[in-house]
């Protein structure tokens, strides 16, 4: 089981406890929720990457210099 | 003039620890700041951290924006069961290296909600890693008396936090 370091401000006292299982289950739906936010925001960023970068394509087919795609979108 | 005195500090021990939990804190203060200093065995660049007032697991919204060098972001949690969006360093990090938090909670003590903001830099000897920027609030009008930082693995040896406390004098 997990540990958890306690600090008791009144007192001073530190002890090392093991976590409770609520707390376990907690810390590892944390960790999955914010698991898969990170993924999706990753995703969404990938999206908007690859987006930028067709456009870039399709700017520079139209003969359009590096220099002026920069200008337009950069 | 407001100062800044020092409650507790603490160093995790060799066996790492999955949580950091101050309990009965004085009710004394104002304001309270707390200064982390962690790095955890999640295999990223970072290690996810999750934040709980007095055991609670309901009732937190937070909103998070964040740099990583390459790519921005940001996330939004309403009715949250902690608040998260922030980190420590990971093991993927350049050896030895710890984030940098900054948590800030006004009228911790109060009767109203409890808002509190965090801001974090991780540590690596790499072009991407993580900044971020938290703002939060605690739908709940008890005083704070106790404040759980939990990662989604362990936080390693030497990770440290510092509780202060805060009021005019």
């Amino acid at each position: 089981m997990p540990t958890k370091l306690v600090i008791n401000c009144s007192t001073g006292e530190r002890a090392e406890v093991e976590m409770t299982a609520e707390e376990v289950a907690q810390q590892e739906a944390d960790a999955s929720a914010f698991a898969e936010q990170e993924a999706a925001r990753q995703a969404e960023l990938d999206a908007t990457a690859a987006t930028k970068a067709s456009a870039q394509a399709k700017l520079r087919a139209l003969g359009l210099s590096d220099a002026e795609i920069e200008a337009l979108v950069g | 003039m407001a100062t800044h005195n020092l409650i507790q500090t603490v160093t995790v021990g060799a066996g790492g620890a999955a949580s950091v939990e101050f309990t009965s804190i004085p009710q004394t203060y104002t304001d309270l700041l707390i200064l982390y200093s962690l790095r955890g065995s999640q295999a990223q660049v970072y290690t996810q951290a999750s934040l709980t007032f007095n055991a609670s697991s309901t009732g937190y919204y937070w909103k998070m924006l964040q740099g990583t060098g390459t790519s921005i972001g940001n996330q939004a949690v309403t009715n949250g069961s902690s608040i998260g969006g922030f980190n420590g360093t990971g093991s993927s990090a350049t050896a030895n290296t710890f984030g940098n938090l900054r948590l800030y909670i006004p009228n911790y003590a109060g009767s109203q909600f409890k808002s509190c903001s965090i801001n974090d830099v991780l540590e690596t000897n790499a072009s991407t890693t993580y900044m971020s920027l938290v703002a939060a609030v605690w739908t709940n009008t008890n005083a704070i008396t106790t404040i759980t930082i939990t990662g989604a693995n362990n936080w390693v040896q030497h990770s440290s936090a510092s509780l202060y406390g805060i009021k005019n004098t």
